[in-house]
């Protein structure tokens, strides 16, 4: 099989690209785009620490489908809002967005 | 190299490929497509590590249907996807943090994890089990009911701050 360890870096690799892209990028969208890779990467290390330690119970395939359902929630109420700020201000860029900022 | 070593490191090439291409490039548009083949390389890894119904969920809700929702949003927020600059000022900082994140997780998880590469085998009535634990009150029955809520009220509250 596989290493576990090979698994544990791709989420890594892929947790560390999201985190650069909430960083650094100025578009609210591509932020949130970001927020669902550092989930799925989560996600992935879930699976792959269930499979390899124990894969006779369900916890880690369920602690996975419940970071589906928030994922699910997070995407869609972050995305209304974002719709509802762009009709408000014409404007998805993050740094213009303070509106409670003084 | 065994044949799933090859599928293991194409589908790792599409997830952080894809990841790279969903905070790289300046399109938007892109990043979003991008994003879908990072998603499908997660699905081939749960494949791999024998979890096919996380797989399909995987598809269907990441790319059936957070992908969409966020491609929607684009189109309708695109008059700003020009030749406009898409990295802040503080992009250098980022990518420091990010790389010492990634230092650090990788360096800590190949000293403790390095070295499992057997497992036991999967229980057959994997999905079977995973039903039953939902519906079990000693099991997952209340965060079950739990994440309904949250579901519903995503709902609810998406249409509310959408909604002109």
């Amino acid at each position: 099989m596989i290493p576990l360890h090979w698994y544990l870096l791709v989420a890594a690799g892929l947790f560390s690209l999201g985190l650069y892209g909430v960083l650094s990028r100025r578009n609210a969208v591509a932020i949130l785009m970001s927020i669902e890779l550092m989930l799925t990467s989560v996600n992935l290390n879930l699976v792959a620490f269930w499979r390899y330690l124990s894969p006779e119970t369900v916890n880690g395939k369920m602690f996975a489908i419940f970071v589906f359902a928030v994922a699910a929630a997070e995407a869609a109420v972050g995305l209304a809002l974002i719709i509802s700020i762009y009709r408000n201000r014409q404007t998805v860029i993050a740094e213009d967005i303070n509106i409670l900022k003084w | 190299m065994t044949v799933t070593t090859i599928i293991f490191a194409v589908m790792a090439i599409f997830t952080l490929g894809g990841g790279l291409g969903v905070v790289a490039s300046r399109n938007l548009f892109h990043a979003a497509l991008y994003l879908v083949l990072s998603l499908f390389g997660i699905a081939g890894l749960f494949i791999l590590l024998e979890a096919p119904f996380l797989a399909a969920v995987q598809v269907l809700v990441y790319v059936g249907a957070i992908a969409v929702l966020i491609t929607i949003t684009i189109m309708v927020t695109r008059r700003l996807m020009g030749p406009v600059e898409s990295l802040n000022r503080q992009w250098p900082v980022a990518a420091v943090a990010a790389a010492l994140v990634m230092a650090t997780l990788g360096f800590v998880l190949v000293n403790q994890f390095s070295g499992i590469s057997t497992a036991p085998d999967v229980p057959a009535d994997g999905l079977t089990l995973l039903g039953a634990a939902f519906v079990d009150p000693a099991g997952f029955l209340l965060p079950f009911e739990v994440a309904s809520v949250l579901l519903l009220a995503a709902l609810i509250g998406a249409i509310v701050v959408a909604r002109d």
